[in-house]
C-alpha cells in the first residue's frame, strides 16, 4: 500500500526531474518524496483510526490488501472479502473456539474471504466448558469467602448473618454466562459475514476441505489457506472410569449438578486450583492427588509456597504427592469412590482413598482425531500437530505443508485461550505477506483462585537455567501487597509480585503475581515484555494513586538496572 | 532471593540489631573466650532482618518441626516483616533441636527463635538450653517459652449418679467396623485430618459418623473435648465429680451389640479404677436456701448465676477450712493450696469439663459472674486454656437441674474434696420453736481424701457454707 501510493505521487515530478542531473534540483523531487511519505503517514494513521472507529459500530471496513484496488475495497467493505480466484475461500478455519474467532476477525479485517467450521457449538472449550463458566462459579466462591469470613467482615466493621447459596441458580449463573458469551461470539462473526458452515471438517488435501455430519462429510469448500484449530478435551488417563456423575472431568464439574461433602481433585494446576476454590467455598473437603512432589507444579516455585500458605493450609484441603491415581471406580452399589494410588517413582500401592465424587483435571488433550491429517501426511505428536513457529503446520519429515496452519491447544504450544486468537492472528498476518512471530514468552496465564495468581514470562528456574546457559546475570525483585494501601483498604494485604529481570539491560524475564486481581495486574507486564519495554523506561510510568497497580510499580522501582555500569551499554542501541 | 538464617554459637550475648539491608549476612561466630560456656555444636537460629527497616519479626509457621533434619539451604521458617512474609533458610546442616518462638510469636530482629544441634545426641541438650537461654539471655526479646513441660499421668474422675446414670456418648452408636476402616486404614476427610493434628487427637480411636462411616470435623471435636475432659495435664488439675448442666441427647443405641470405648470412654474407665486407691469418705448436709434464692432473684439481673453464687460461697467456706483445701499427693504430706480455684463441672457434647473460677474467694460475685459466662462460652468453642480447666483445688457438681435431690460424687485424683450439690426442694420442716413450716432445701455431699481430710474438717466446712447460705449477704461484697 505505502509503494502503491507513494508511486502514484510521485510519478509526475520523476520524469521532469530524473533526466536532469544538477544535483540541487534532483535533490528537490527526493524532497518531494519525503514530504509525501511523510503526509502519507499521517494520513494513513487517521485512516486506522477512522476504520477503528467504524469497526465499533457496523462491523468493519476491510483494509486494503497489498493487491488491493479501490473497486475491491468497496466490495471489502460491504462483506467479507470475496475470494481469490479459483478458491471457495482465502481461509478456511476448523473449529470455532476463542482461537478461530479471533483468526476469523482479523482474517475478515485484512480483507480475506473466511469461513469457519463448527462441528460442535461455537465458542469451543473456553467458552462453553471452561475458562468462561468457571469465573462464573468463582465470582460466587469469591463473594461466598468474603461472606464467610468473620474475622474479615469484622475487621471491616461489617456484620452479615449467615450466608448460604442456592446450588441450582449457582449453575444457571455459570451456564446463562457461557450462553450469552457463545451469542456474542456468533453475532460478531455474522455481522462481519464470516460463513459459518455447521459439521466436522477433514483435510481432504492442501487447500480442500470437507464438512458435514460425523463421518459422511459431504461438502467440499476449496480454501487458499487452511487453519486448523480443533482445541482439545479433557485428558482421562488409563484406569479412570469416569462415569459424569461421580466421576467427572471439568466439563460435568461446571455444570454444578451437586456439590459432594469431599471430593477428591486428581491433578492440582490450573483447573484443579481453581476448582478446589470453589468447592471448599461450596462446602466441600477437598482432597488433591498430584503425581509431582510438589502441588501446583507449573508455577514459579516461590508462587507456588506461597499459594500453598494461602490457598491450600488454611482450607478444608490435604494432598497427597507423588502418587499417580492407577484405577478409579465411580460410585456404585452404595459404595463410595475408590480412588487407587501407586508412587509415581516406585509404581508401587501406596494408598487408597474414598470419596465422594472424584475430579479429574490431569489437563487436556488435543482434539485431532478424524481431521484426515494422512491426507496431507502429517502425524500427531501425542495428539498435537507439529507446527514452526508461523504455527505452519509440518508433516511426518518434517517439512512444512503449504497453506495449513494450526492453533490452539491442537498444536499445544500454549494450552491457553487466549494464545490461540494470538496465534491465529499472527497467521493471518503470515499469511497476508507479514512475517510475524507471536512471543509465547510476552502470552500472560492466570489462575482465578481468591485471591488470583498470574504470570508472564520465564519462572525463576526457567530464568536461572537460561542465564547460566547463555551467561548473562539475572536478579529477582519482590513487592508485597501488605504495602500497598489499596489491598490494606480492602484488607487483602497477603500477597507477593515477583519480578525476574536482566540487570545489565533492564530486560523484563518474568513477573509473577499473587494476591488480590494479579490476573489483571499482570498485563502491564505483559505488556511490557511484548513492546520490549526495559525497567529503566517503564518504572517512570506513572500509577493513580491508591491502586493495585502500584505493586508493580513499586516493583519495577525497587528492580536496580546497572545500565551505567554495564559493558552492554556500549551496543549501538536502536532509537 | 533466600533471606539467610543468622546463626551464631550459643553464647549469652546478643547480635548487634543490624539495621544493614542486605539478607546474606556472615553468621557472626563469637571467638571462644575461655570464660565462657560454649557448646560449639549447637547454634542459635535468629530473626533476620528481612528488611532496612524492620525491627522485630512474626513467626507465620515453622516449615520444620523439633527433631527434623535440616539441610543447609533449606526452608525452616516463615517470617512476617513489616512488608511481606519470607522463607528462611538455613545457613548449616544440622537438626532444629528447639524452637523457642512458636508460630504466630513475635521476636525483635536479632534473637534467637530456635536451636540448631549439629547432630541428633546433642537435641536434649539442645532443649534444656532452650529453656534456660530463653528466661537469661536475650534480654525479654523472646515472647515464647520453651515448650511446656510433658503432661504428668493423666488423671481423671466421673460421676456415678445414684438414681440413673444418664449415659453421654455421641461417638458410641457408631460401630467400629465401619467399611471405611477396611483392612486398618483409618478413613478421614481432609478438614477432619487437619484438625485431628491440631487439637492432637489420634485418628486410630475416633470412630467415624460420617457417610460410610468416615470420620469427620466433629467426631474429631468430639474426641477431643472428650480427651480434654478425661486427661487434663498439669500437676494440680481438676476433673469432675459429676455433670452440671444440660442433659446430653440420648444417641440411638443399638441393642444386642458390643460396642467398645472411644478414646475418651476408655480414659474414664482407667481414670475410675485409679479412684479406687484414694481412702475417700462422704459427708452430707442439708441447707436451706430461701435466702440464696431470694438474693438470687435480687441479683439476676445483673448477670450473676447460681453457679457463681455457689462457687462464692463455698470458696469462702474454704477460707476459713484451708485443709479441705488441700490434696495429698504422695500420701505422705498436705499440700495446702496458695489459691482458692473453684472447678465446676459442665457437660458438653457427651463430654465432661470442669472450667476453673480462680481465686474465687477474692473475685467479686459479678466478676465471678462474667468470668463464668466467659468460660462456659469457651468450653461450647472448645477454647479452653490448660489453666483455665486444670487448676482446680476444689470441685463442684451440679444436678440440682434435672430434679436430682441426692448424689454421690467419685474424687478426682490429685484433689481434696468435691461436693455433689443437689435440687432446692420445698420441703415441710419442723422449726425449733416448734412450728411447721415450707423451707425451701437442699442437700450437699462432699466427697474428701481421708488421708488429709477428716470427717470433722468436714463437717465444720459445711456447718460454714451453711451459715454463708443461709445468709448470703456477705456474699455480694
Amino acid at each position: 500500500m505505502p509503494a502503491s501510493v507513494s508511486l502514484s505521487l510521485s510519478l509526475p515530478l520523476s520524469p521532469a526531474a530524473s533526466p536532469r542531473s544538477d544535483p540541487s534540483v534532483a535533490a528537490s523531487p527526493f524532497g518531494a518524496f519525503r514530504r509525501f511519505g511523510l503526509r502519507f503517514c499521517g494520513l494513513r494513521r487517521e485512516f486506522l483510526s477512522l476504520r477503528s472507529l467504524t469497526s465499533e459500530a457496523t462491523g468493519r471496513i476491510s483494509p486494503y490488501p497489498a493487491r488491493g484496488i479501490s473497486k475491491k475495497v468497496l466490495a471489502a467493505a460491504k462483506s467479507n472479502g470475496s475470494p481469490t480466484k479459483g478458491f471457495d475461500y482465502d481461509l478456511v478455519i476448523i473449529g470455532a473456539g476463542v482461537g478461530g474467532h479471533g483468526a476469523a476477525l482479523h482474517a475478515v479485517e485484512k480483507g480475506l474471504k473466511t469461513a469457519i467450521i463448527e462441528g460442535d457449538i461455537v465458542g469451543g472449550t473456553c467458552v462453553n466448558r471452561g475458562c468462561v463458566p468457571s469465573k462464573a462459579l468463582l465470582a460466587v466462591s469469591g463473594r461466598m469467602r468474603e461472606l464467610q469470613d468473620e474475622h474479615h467482615l469484622k475487621a471491616l466493621g461489617l456484620q452479615v448473618a449467615s450466608a448460604g447459596y442456592d446450588r441450582q441458580s449457582v449453575a444457571d449463573h455459570a451456564n446463562n454466562l457461557a450462553s450469552k458469551i457463545r451469542s456474542n461470539l456468533t453475532n460478531s462473526m455474522k455481522a462481519l459475514g464470516v460463513d459459518i458452515l455447521t459439521g466436522v471438517g477433514t483435510v481432504v488435501g492442501s487447500q480442500r476441505v470437507k464438512y458435514g455430519k460425523v463421518g459422511f462429510p459431504d461438502t467440499e469448500v476449496t480454501a487458499r489457506n487452511i487453519i486448523i484449530a480443533t482445541g482439545s478435551v479433557p485428558f482421562v488417563p488409563n484406569g479412570i472410569e469416569v462415569d459424569g456423575k461421580t466421576v467427572f472431568t471439568s466439563d460435568h464439574a461446571l455444570k454444578l449438578e451437586w456439590v459432594p461433602d469431599w471430593i477428591a481433585i486428581v491433578g492440582s494446576g490450573y483447573i484443579g486450583l481453581e476448582f478446589s476454590d470453589v468447592y471448599t467455598a461450596l462446602g466441600s473437603e477437598v482432597t488433591f492427588v498430584e503425581a509431582l512432589d510438589q502441588l501446583m507444579p507449573g508455577f514459579d516455585p516461590e508462587i507456588g509456597k506461597l499459594a500453598q500458605r494461602i490457598l491450600i493450609n488454611p482450607r478444608k484441603i490435604d494432598y497427597h504427592t507423588s502418587v499417580f491415581a492407577k484405577k478409579i471406580t465411580p460410585a456404585k452399589d452404595g459404595k463410595p469412590v475408590r480412588i487407587e494410588l501407586i508412587d509415581a517413582k516406585t509404581k508401587e500401592p501406596k494408598d487408597t482413598l474414598e470419596v465422594d465424587a472424584a475430579l479429574i483435571a490431569t489437563g487436556r488433550a488435543p482434539f485431532t482425531k478424524g481431521l484426515g491429517l494422512e491426507n496431507i501426511m502429517v502425524t500427531t505428536v501425542r495428539g498435537f500437530i507439529p507446527v514452526d513457529e508461523h504455527m505452519q503446520v509440518m508433516d511426518a519429515d518434517g517439512n512444512l505443508v503449504p497453506h495449513i496452519y494450526c492453533i490452539g491447544d491442537a498444536n499445544g504450544k500454549l494450552m491457553l485461550a487466549h494464545a490461540a486468537s494470538a496465534q491465529g492472528i499472527s497467521v493471518v498476518e503470515q499469511i497476508c505477506g507479514n512475517n510475524n512471530v507471536l512471543n509465547h514468552l510476552s502470552i500472560p496465564a492466570a489462575c482465578f483462585t481468591h485471591p488470583e495468581i498470574s504470570m508472564v514470562g520465564l519462572t525463576e528456574p526457567q530464568a536461572r537455567e537460561k542465564s547460566e546457559k547463555d551467561g548473562f546475570e539475572i536478579r529477582v525483585a519482590k513487592t508485597s501487597f501488605k504495602a500497598n494501601t489499596k489491598a490494606l483498604a480492602e484488607n487483602e494485604g497477603e500477597g507477593l509480585a515477583k519480578l525476574i529481570y536482566r540487570p545489565d539491560t533492564g530486560e523484563i524475564l518474568g513477573v509473577h503475581i499473587l494476591g488480590l486481581h494479579a490476573a489483571d495486574l499482570i498485563h502491564e507486564a505483559s505488556n511490557a515484555i511484548a513492546l520490549g519495554t526495559r525497567i529503566q523506561d517503564i518504572r517512570f510510568a506513572v500509577h493513580a494513586h491508591p491502586t493495585l497497580s502500584e505493586v508493580l510499580d513499586e516493583l519495577f522501582k525497587s528492580a536496580k538496572v546497572n545500565m551505567g555500569t554495564s559493558p552492554s551499554v556500549s551496543e549501538p542501541v536502536a532509537v | 532471593m533466600a533471606a539467610l538464617l543468622h546463626l551464631r554459637l550459643n553464647s549469652s550475648i546478643l547480635p548487634s540489631s543490624s539495621s544493614h539491608p542486605s539478607l546474606r549476612r556472615r553468621p557472626c561466630r563469637r571467638p571462644a573466650a575461655p570464660s565462657t560456656r560454649i557448646s560449639a555444636k549447637i547454634r542459635e537460629i535468629f530473626m533476620p532482618a528481612l528488611s532496612s527497616t524492620m525491627t522485630e519479626g512474626k513467626i507465620v509457621s515453622w516449615v520444620k518441626s523439633e527433631g527434623d533434619r535440616l539441610a543447609k539451604g533449606e526452608s525452616v521458617v516463615v517470617v512476617e516483616s513489616d512488608k511481606a512474609d519470607m522463607d528462611v533458610e538455613t545457613f548449616y546442616d544440622g537438626y532444629l533441636a528447639a524452637i523457642m518462638v512458636e508460630e504466630g510469636g513475635v521476636a525483635p530482629v536479632g534473637s534467637a527463635i530456635a536451636l540448631l544441634a549439629e547432630s541428633e545426641d546433642e537435641i536434649p541438650l539442645a532443649k534444656s538450653q532452650a529453656s534456660s537461654s530463653s528466661s537469661s539471655s536475650s534480654s525479654s526479646a523472646v515472647p515464647a517459652s520453651p515448650p511446656p513441660a510433658e503432661a504428668p499421668a493423666s488423671t481423671t474422675s466421673l460421676q456415678t449418679l445414684a438414681p440413673s446414670p444418664p449415659e453421654p456418648s455421641p461417638v458410641a452408636a457408631s460401630s467400629s467396623t465401619h467399611p471405611a476402616s477396611d483392612g486398618g486404614r483409618i478413613v478421614a476427610t481432609p478438614y477432619a485430618k487437619k484438625l485431628a493434628k491440631d487439637l492432637k487427637v489420634d485418628l486410630a480411636g475416633v470412630a467415624g459418623t460420617g457417610p460410610m462411616g468416615r470420620i469427620v470435623a466433629k467426631d474429631v471435636e468430639a474426641a477431643a473435648a472428650a480427651a480434654v475432659a478425661s486427661v487434663p495435664s498439669a500437676p494440680s488439675k481438676a476433673v469432675v465429680g459429676s455433670v452440671a448442666a444440660k442433659a446430653p441427647t440420648p444417641l440411638a443405641i443399638q441393642l444386642g451389640t458390643v460396642v467398645p470405648f472411644t478414646t475418651m470412654q476408655g480414659a474414664v474407665s482407667k481414670n475410675m479404677v485409679e479412684s479406687l486407691s484414694v481412702p475417700t469418705f462422704r459427708v452430707g448436709y442439708t441447707i436451706s436456701t430461701n435466702a440464696l434464692d431470694d438474693l438470687y432473684k435480687k441479683i439476676k439481673s445483673k448477670g450473676v448465676t447460681m453457679t457463681a453464687l455457689l462457687a462464692k460461697a463455698t470458696a469462702m467456706a474454704l477460707t476459713k477450712h484451708p485443709v479441705v483445701n488441700s490434696s495429698c499427693r504422695d500420701g505422705k504430706s498436705f499440700t495446702y493450696n496458695p489459691s482458692i480455684n473453684i472447678a465446676v463441672a459442665v457437660a458438653i457434647d457427651g463430654g465432661l469439663i470442669t472450667p476453673v473460677l480462680q481465686d474465687a474467694d477474692k473475685v467479686d460475685i459479678y466478676s465471678l459472674s462474667r468470668k463464668w459466662k466467659e468460660l462456659v462460652d469457651k468450653a461450647r468453642a472448645k477454647q479452653l486454656q490448660p489453666h483455665e480447666y486444670n487448676t482446680g483445688t476444689f470441685t463442684l457438681s451440679n444436678l440440682g437441674m434435672f430434679g436430682v435431690d441426692r448424689f454421690d460424687a467419685i474424687l478426682p485424683p490429685g484433689t481434696g474434696a468435691i461436693m455433689a450439690v443437689g435440687a432446692s426442694q420445698p420441703t415441710v420442716v419442723a422449726t425449733k420453736d416448734g412450728r411447721i413450716g415450707l423451707k425451701s432445701q437442699m442437700q450437699v455431699n462432699v466427697t474428701a481424701d481421708h488421708r488429709v481430710i477428716y470427717g470433722a474438717d468436714l463437717a465444720a466446712f459445711l456447718q460454714t457454707l451453711a451459715k454463708i447460705i443461709e445468709d448470703p449477704s456477705d456474699l455480694t461484697l
